[in-house]
């Protein structure tokens, strides 16, 4: 039996730049080198294991956690390390690894499922464990976690994301040895959610959510919040089927594939399309001779548009490792009063605009704020978009205030800056909600530690 | 457009600092974000927001009020002529007058409200807030026509600084600021501020109008406050026009009736109430129970009706239309930044302005306008009501906490 959970609230942001309807098949792109930023494994102080110049196996440790050396961050593929690119107070900012062919990291699977030590120790050595999230902090799990539930979220929500729908027999049969293992891990359940149109039977030992509506609905912290919400004190794991599936086919075949599909998408590309990658690949060859040469300045974000991370053009894909979307930068634009603007083109939550009402219209939204950042001026705007059983405004406000006691007491072990994306869209005060979470988060973790 | 743009761009260096005008840097930067769109992008977090800003928030609510300004035009020339003993009733003519009569205040009350605000912003070195623009209009329309200029002066620049900027300006405020300027004027100078003097417009226009001084009405709350009617009927006969005429349940509606300028009519405010609840500016929830609390109130008020506090003789409808309780409903309760922030604060907020305006007019004769001192009354409580929400939402995790503990 799965568990049926309807959102509500939330917002569908019709964006120009999607894929084809029914897009499937992903043409495979080369990359010269993959790289890693350690920021995108938040909480992980980065410790490297390899030196400029070594050679390196697909799934071999490229760095690890400073507080436990256990927990490793693998090379998505075998090469020699090519630079480790290193900022203020030699803060490590990226891992670059040329990639060569090469024979690929074999792991010891045959006792895994003895166990919760021996799951814990593969995820942990084969770099799959750092691809979690925790709640609470939204950060990658310590080493010696053990997860109330584990959540997997099964599909993708946000603007023009794409995850898939079809599943082989065979990847079916991986995802089921992943979720047994998973399982190991906590005392609870294991989770997976899906959504409507995905061919995905209910994975033996996992729990089937079925989650029906707009935006945040993919979300894990959506999912956690209508299932069991995370209460002080618990641990609750995540992570997203492409990480389920590569856990999987690890432990069928003893080796780490690090493909991922990747979904390049948005206003700026010339034909939105799925591309077969690895892990970490350069962003430049997969938006090549894509891009539309009309002289707008771009904004390229690895991610969606509503929690992704800008990027270079010659930089890297960031985690999750699924989509591109470039839409344009906007800074060249001279809008006449564009407050009073009755154009229907510009796309608002707020029926006083006429692309309001145009439900079917895809719209072209640049990176400007269209607006000055204000006090939190409007009430009740964030609840319009945020599922959860949360005041968002007087969360925000402590977490402001730094007051640990007045966060606990309002669902802060519950949340991820990712729930806050589409309350940081609709505000009207144009206030950096993720960012504001984030640091909140940072300060708890630390203060209570 | 390019050669404005072109223009605020040779002008903007000399407002930067070093600059010869940079003492006047705020008020070019909201020149500047005024015109033009701030090409500022996104740094962190979402790269794309929507595009509804605190601007269009703010002018969508001017917008929503203008029926009721060019209404108030009307009324307080309607209002004059009627007073003059005319027989005719020219309409542009009206309506220019009681322009031309409100003018002044509210060119006064922008010229105060905003100079301080540029003055502020200038100071603390931020980007000029909006939050006056709908302040300064809705000063004039909830004073007496007649009320002096440096009254106007000062009571706005007390409220702007004491009410407003000592808290951290816009959204940073407890109280609504554009009632506390009402509630100072009511306090202060209450010879000036009451009777039947200061309600009607006299004196002439360019020419227009009649030379007449001292036209008196009394507002019609006031008639009542001053009537010491026994039973409903005897209240329906002491309200009156200004010609002795008695007022009709739909006159009120209407809002052909003496009063502060913008208030009387409760048919535009309704209009202005369907452009604020059509554009989700204003809360539906407040400006619901607004009502609903004054319709509650009323009567009650109506079923116990007692000769010692005649306003309880009147019916529920002409509680709803008389005085400011329409215009406070749908334009002060809603305020976003004094009122509830929860959604189930907001029925509570609401519902409770309702019933303390009418409870204030009814059983105070001393202070015929209720609406206003319950919107204030409310807004130093909407926090507590905030309060016992937000409480129920921690019991609610905590309890939750217990029970997994278990």
């Amino acid at each position: 039996m799965s568990i049926g959970i309807k959102i509500k609230k939330g917002l569908d942001l019709n964006i120009a730049g999607s894929l084809p309807e029914g897009s499937a098949g992903a043409a495979p792109c080369a990359t010269a080198t993959v790289a890693l930023v350690p920021d995108d494994f938040i909480g992980l102080i980065p410790k490297m294991e390899l030196r400029e110049g070594d050679s390196v196996k697909a799934g071999q440790p490229l760095f690890h956690s400073k507080l436990d050396e256990r927990l490793k961050i693998v090379s998505p593929a075998s090469g020699t390390v090519k630079a480790v690119v290193r900022g203020e107070r030699r803060k490590i900012l990226r891992v670059v690894v040329e990639v060569t062919d090469g024979p690929a990291e074999t792991f010891d699977v045959k006792n895994v499922f003895k166990n919760r030590e021996s799951a814990r120790a593969l995820l942990l050595a084969s770099g799959q464990w750092a691809m979690m999230r925790q709640r609470p902090y939204d950060i990658v799990p310590a080493a010696d976690a053990v997860f109330r539930d584990i959540f997997v979220t099964g599909f993708d929500s946000a603007p023009l994301a794409w995850y898939r729908t079809e599943f082989s027999a065979d990847e079916i049969a991986d995802m089921e040895a992943a979720v047994k293992l998973l399982a190991l891990l906590t005392d609870g359940k294991v989770y997976v959610t899906r959504r409507e149109g995905m061919k995905l039977p209910e994975l033996k030992g996992a729990e089937t959510v079925d989650v029906a509506g707009p935006h945040p609905a993919s979300n894990a912290g959506t999912a956690i919040a209508a299932v069991k919400p995370v209460n002080k004190g618990e641990t609750v794991g995540c992570l997203d089927l492409p990480t389920l599936v590569r856990i999987g086919r690890l432990l069928r075949t003893g080796t780490l594939d690090c493909t991922t599909t990747v979904a390049v998408t948005g206003s700026e590309v010339k034909e939105p399309c799925l591309i077969s990658t690895l892990i970490g690949a350069e962003i430049a060859p997969l938006l090549k001779g894509n891009l539309k040469e009309d002289g707008r300045h771009k904004r390229i974000i690895s991610g969606n548009v509503l929690t992704g991370t800008a990027v270079a053009e010659d930089a890297y894909l960031r985690l999750p490792y699924r989509q591109i979307t470039v839409i344009p930068e906007g800074d060249d634009v001279d809008e006449f009063m564009g407050w009073a603007s009755l154009s229907p083109s510009k796309q608002s939550t707020s029926p006083s605009f006429p692309g309001h009402f145009l439900s079917k219209k895809l719209f072209s939204p640049d990176a400007r704020l269209l607006g000055g950042r204000r006090a939190m001026i409007m009430s009740g705007q964030y609840d319009k978009v945020f599922p959860m059983d949360i005041l968002p405004e007087y969360l925000i406000k402590a977490i402001i205030a730094r007051d640990i006691d007045r966060m606990e007491q309002l669902g802060i072990y519950e949340v991820a800056p990712e729930d806050f994306a589409l309350a940081e869209y609709v505000d009207t005060s144009k206030l950096e909600l993720q960012k504001i979470v984030r640091e909140g988060l940072d300060y708890l973790r630390k203060e209570l530690s | 457009m390019k050669a404005l743009k072109k223009l605020m761009d040779k002008a903007r260096p000399a407002f930067e600092p070093g600059g010869k005008l940079h003492a006047f840097r705020s008020v070019y930067d909201g020149m500047d974000t005024f015109l033009f769109t701030p090409r500022e992008t996104s740094r962190s977090g979402v790269h794309i927001h929507d595009s509804m800003d605190s601007k269009r928030t703010m002018i969508i609510v001017i917008l929503a009020l203008i029926p009721c300004f060019i209404f108030g035009m009307y009324n307080t020339g309607y209002q004059h002529w009627l007073a003059a003993g005319a027989t005719e009733f020219p309409f542009w003519e009206m309506t220019l007058y009681g322009f031309l009569a409100v003018l002044p205040t509210l060119v006064v009350a922008y010229a105060v409200g905003l100079g301080i605000e540029f003055v502020v912003a200038q100071w603390r070195k931020e980007e000029i807030q909006e939050g006056f623009l709908v302040t300064g209009i809705l000063i004039p329309m909830i004073c007496p026509v007649e009320t002096p200029l440096w009254m106007i002066a000062v009571a706005t620049a007390f409220s702007v600084i004491f009410v407003k900027e000592v808290f951290g300006g816009t959204g940073y405020n407890i109280f609504n600021v554009a009632l506390v300027t009402r509630a100072f004027l009511f306090f202060a100078y209450p010879a000036q501020m009451s009777g039947d003097k200061v309600f009607v417009a006299s004196g002439q226009m360019l020419g227009l109008g009649d030379k007449v001084d001292g036209l008196t009405c009394a507002t019609p709350l006031g008639q009542i406050a001053t009537s010491g009617a026994t039973n409903a009927a005897e209240l329906t006969s002491a309200l009156t026009t200004a010609t002795g005429e008695p007022l009709s349940l739909w006159q009120m509606f209407l809002g052909l009736i003496p009063g502060s300028f913008g208030e009387t009519s409760t048919l535009f405010i309704l209009v202005g109430a369907v452009i604020l609840l059509l554009t989700g500016i204003a809360s539906w929830r407040i400006i619901l129970s607004v009502f609903a609390g004054g319709a509650v109130m009323a009567l009650i008020a109506n079923c116990f009706a007692t000769p010692t506090y005649p306003a309880s003789f009147l019916s529920v409808g002409q509680q709803l239309c008389l005085g400011g309780f329409a215009f406070a409903a749908v334009f002060m309760a809603p305020d976003p930044v004094t009122s509830c922030r929860t959604n189930t604060g907001k029925y509570i907020y609401g519902f409770l302005v309702g019933v303390v305006a009418i409870i204030i007019r009814t059983y105070n004769n001393g202070y015929p306008e209720g609406a206003m001192l319950s919107v204030l009354l409310m807004n130093a409580l909407a926090p507590l009501i905030d309060y016992c929400v937000v409480e129920a939402n921690i019991r609610r995790r905590l309890a939750r906490t217990k029970t997994s503990a278990e």
